[in-house]
C-alpha cells in the first residue's frame, strides 16, 4: 500500500495535476453557486475537456469541479436560502438563519473549515479502509435500504421543534406524493399526470427546491416586508460580520467534524445513498447527541447545526468513491457520471483497480486532500466579497432570486409549465410557512420517494409479498430499532417538556 | 374542538389525502400486475393512507402552540403583482425569447417593489442578463432559445 501511496503522491503533486484540482475547484465554486446547475452538470460540461488528458489528470480535474461545486452549492444555501443541489439543501436550515442574523461571513467560515474537516478525514478513511469498506457496502440489501429511508425520514423528528411533529409528518407524506408524480420506474405506468405529458417524466428535484425554498423565500420576505415582528428577527442582512470563528465555537465544530465525518463517509460508501441522505442523518444525529439549551438554537442560526451537515457532505463525497473505484458501482449520481467518463478512457473501476492501474486510484485519493486545501485556501479569503451578496437591497436581491430560481427551470427543461408549476408550489410551500409547516422534511421525503418505493418493491417482491423482510435480517432490524427509539425519544422529552 | 388556521390546512389535507387515495385506486396496472404483491398502485395507496392518518391526528387532538399571522400587515398586493409578473414571464419566455423577457422582467419586479433609481434599474436587468446569457451560452454551452434575439440576428 505505502508503495500505491507514493505513486498516488507523485502522479498527485505534477505541476499540471495540482493546476487541474485548482482550476477545478474554481469552476466548480462558481457553477455550484448557480442554482440548478449542481456537481453533476458542473462535471457532465467538463467530460469533453477531459478526454484531452490522460485518466488520471482527467479524473482529478472533475475530483476538483466536485467538490467545488458542493462547497459552491452550500454558499448559495447559506446566502440565498437557493440550494442547488440536494446534498446542501441541511446546509441551509442555520446556515441561512446565521447569515439573517448578519453572521453570513461566520457562517461561509464555519461551512468552509467544517468542507474541509471533513473531506480530509473521509480522505484519511479511504485510505485506510477503502478496499474492506467495499465488501461491508455490498452486504447490504433492499429491506436494509428501506430501513435506512424509514430512518432518514424519521430525522424529521429532528426538524421539528415543538408541537410540530404531525406537520412534519404531514409535509413528509406530502413530499412522497409529489415524488410519486410521473412514469413508475418498472412499468412504466403513468401516475397522477391527469393526461398530461409534462409531468410524464415526473416533478424535478431543482423544480421543488427552488419553489419551497429560493421563491417561497422571497415571496414570504416581500410578504412580511410591512411586519414589526418579521423586522425585527432579521437583524440586517446588510452586515456580513466577521470571518472569526470564536473560542467557543470551534469547540462545537471539534465534537461536531468527527462523528458527522464518519456518519457521512458511511453513508457515502453505500451505493445509491449518498451525500443528500449523509447531511440530513448528520443533521439529525447532531441535534439529538447536543445538550438541550443548543438543541433549541437548531433551526436559528446553530454553529453545530450548520458545521455537520457541511462535514458529512463532504465526507460522503469522498465515500462514494470507494463504491466506484473498487466496485465499479457509483456512490451517486454525480459518481455515476464519472463513471460513464472512466469507462470512456477505457479503464474498467473493479476490486483490482488498485492492482492494474495504481497510479489511477491512489492520485485520486491523494488529489482529493491537495482538492480540500485548495478549496479552503482558494475560498476562506473570497468570503468577503461573496458574502456581500447580502449587501443588495431587498428591492433588488428579490428579483434576483426570482430570476435565478426561474432561469434554472427553464435552462432545464424549456417548457413554461414547469415554470407555473414552480410559481403555484412556491404560493402553496409561502403560505404553509406563514403556519410553521416544516420545508425540509418535505424536501428529504421527495428525495427519497423513488428509492424507497424501489427498495419497498424489491423487499416485497422477494418476499412474496409478506413483510417479514422487516425482522428477517440483524441489520435491518438495528436500523428499525434505532428510529423507533429516536421517536420513543422525542415523545418523551415532548411530553416531559409539556410537564414541566 | 378549537377550529384554526392550521386545523383548516389539516382539514384541506385531509380531503387531498383521500382525492391522492382515490386516484392512487384508479391506476391502471397490467392484468398480470394485478395480483402482484407489488405493483404501480401499491406505494400511492400506502402514502394515501399514510397521508389520512396524520392529517387525522392533527385534526383531533388538541393544538397547544396556535399560530396567529396578522393579515394586515401583509404585503398581499405587492406579493400578488409579484407572483403576476412572474407568470407573464413564464408565459412569454419561449414565444420572444429569454434576453428580452428576463430583462423585462427583472426591471418591472424592481419597479413593482418600488425602486425608482433608473439607471440602476436598467444596469442590472438588460446588461445583466446579457451578462449572463454569455456566460450559460457562450462559456458553458448551454442551449438559450431567443427567438428575438435570432430575428434581429445577434444570435445563431
Amino acid at each position: 500500500m505505502i508503495e500505491g501511496i507514493l505513486i498516488g503522491l507523485s502522479t498527485a503533486l505534477t505541476f499540471q495535476n495540482i493546476f487541474m484540482v485548482m482550476i477545478g475547484c474554481f469552476f466548480g465554486t462558481i457553477i455550484g453557486m448557480l442554482p440548478g446547475l449542481g456537481p453533476m452538470t458542473a462535471i457532465a460540461l467538463m467530460i469533453p475537456i477531459t478526454y484531452g488528458f490522460d485518466p488520471a489528470t482527467g479524473l482529478i480535474l472533475m475530483a476538483g469541479v466536485y467538490y467545488g461545486a458542493v462547497f459552491g452549492g452550500s454558499t448559495s444555501s447559506i446566502l440565498l436560502n437557493a440550494p442547488g443541489v440536494p446534498g446542501t439543501v441541511a446546509t441551509s436550515f442555520d446556515g441561512y438563519p446565521m447569515a439573517q442574523q448578519g453572521k453570513a461571513g461566520k457562517a461561509l467560515a464555519i461551512a468552509a473549515w467544517s468542507s474541509f474537516a471533513g473531506g480530509t478525514l473521509s480522505a484519511i478513511y479511504l485510505l485506510f479502509l477503502a478496499p474492506s469498506l467495499s465488501k461491508v457496502s455490498l452486504s447490504f440489501r433492499s429491506p436494509d435500504y428501506f430501513a435506512l429511508m424509514i430512518l432518514g425520514l424519521t430525522a424529521i423528528a429532528a426538524f421539528s421543534s415543538k408541537g410540530q411533529f404531525l406537520k412534519a409528518m404531514m409535509m413528509v407524506v406530502l413530499g412522497l406524493m409529489l415524488a410519486s408524480v410521473g412514469q413508475d420506474s418498472l412499468s412504466d405506468i403513468t401516475r397522477f399526470t391527469f393526461n398530461n405529458m409534462n409531468l410524464t417524466d415526473g416533478i424535478s428535484f431543482v423544480l421543488v427546491v427552488m419553489a419551497t425554498f429560493a421563491m417561497s423565500e422571497a415571496l414570504t420576505i416581500i410578504l412580511k416586508r410591512n411586519d414589526p415582528t418579521a423586522a425585527a428577527k432579521q437583524v440586517s442582512l446588510t452586515e456580513l460580520g466577521s470571518i472569526k470563528i470564536n473560542k467557543e465555537e470551534r469547540g462545537k465544530m471539534y465534537k461536531t467534524i468527527p462523528r458527522s465525518s464518519v456518519i457521512g463517509f458511511l453513508i457515502g460508501v453505500l451505493p445509491g445513498a449518498g451525500a443528500t441522505i449523509a447531511s440530513f442523518l448528520a443533521y439529525g444525529m447532531e441535534r439529538n447527541l447536543v445538550k438541550d439549551d443548543e438543541k433549541e438554537k437548531f433551526g436559528k442560526g446553530s454553529v453545530n447545526g450548520l458545521s455537520a451537515p457541511e462535514t458529512a457532505n463532504n465526507a460522503a463525497c469522498s465515500g462514494s468513491f470507494v463504491p466506484m473505484l473498487t466496485l465499479g458501482i457509483p456512490g451517486s449520481g454525480t459518481t455515476a457520471v464519472m463513471l460513464g467518463a472512466l469507462l470512456g478512457f477505457g479503464i474498467q473501476p473493479g476490486p483490482r483497480l488498485y492492482m492494474t492501474n495504481p497510479e489511477i486510484f491512489w492520485s485520486v485519493i491523494m488529489s482529493m486532500y491537495i482538492g480540500m486545501v485548495i478549496l479552503l485556501i482558494l475560498n476562506l479569503p473570497l468570503i468577503p466579497y461573496i458574502a456581500r451578496i447580502l449587501a443588495v437591497p431587498k428591492n433588488y436581491l428579490i428579483p434576483l432570486i426570482l430570476f435565478f430560481s426561474i432561469t434554472g427551470i427553464y435552462v432545464m427543461s424549456f417548457n413554461n409549465f414547469d415554470i407555473y408549476l414552480m410559481i403555484g408550489i412556491a404560493v402553496v410551500a409561502t403560505f404553509l410557512r406563514l403556519y410553521d409547516f416544516p420545508m425540509p422534511p418535505l424536501i428529504l421525503a421527495f428525495v427519497l420517494g423513488g428509492l424507497m418505493e424501489e427498495n419497498l418493491r424489491r423487499s416485497l417482491l422477494l418476499s412474496n409479498g409478506s413483510w417479514e423482510f422487516l425482522w428477517d435480517r440483524t441489520l435491518t432490524v438495528c436500523i428499525l430499532i434505532t428510529t423507533i427509539l429516536i421517536v420513543l425519544w422525542h415523545i418523551y422529552k415532548t411530553f416531559t417538556k409539556r410537564k414541566s | 374542538m378549537n377550529i384554526n388556521t392550521t386545523k383548516i390546512i389539516s382539514l384541506l389535507f385531509f380531503i387531498f389525502s383521500a382525492f391522492y387515495l382515490y386516484t392512487a385506486y384508479q391506476i391502471q396496472v397490467f392484468a398480470f400486475d394485478e395480483n402482484a404483491p407489488f405493483n404501480a398502485r401499491t406505494f400511492p395507496i400506502y402514502l394515501g393512507y399514510t397521508g389520512l392518518f396524520f392529517s387525522g391526528l392533527k385534526l383531533i387532538l388538541p393544538d397547544p402552540d396556535t399560530i396567529k399571522v396578522e393579515h394586515k400587515n401583509l404585503e398581499y398586493k405587492k406579493t400578488g403583482i409579484l407572483i403576476l409578473i412572474a407568470i407573464i414571464y413564464g408565459a412569454t419566455i419561449l414565444k420572444i425569447g429569454y434576453f428580452l423577457t428576463t430583462s423585462l422582467f427583472l426591471f418591472a419586479s424592481y419597479y413593482f417593489l418600488g425602486e425608482r433609481r433608473w439607471f440602476l434599474m436598467f444596469l442590472l436587468s438588460f446588461p445583466f442578463v446579457a451578462a449572463f446569457m454569455y456566460l450559460l451560452h457562450g462559456v458553458l454551452d448551454i442551449y438559450l432559445r431567443d427567438p428575438f434575439l435570432k430575428m434581429i440576428g445577434v444570435m445563431g
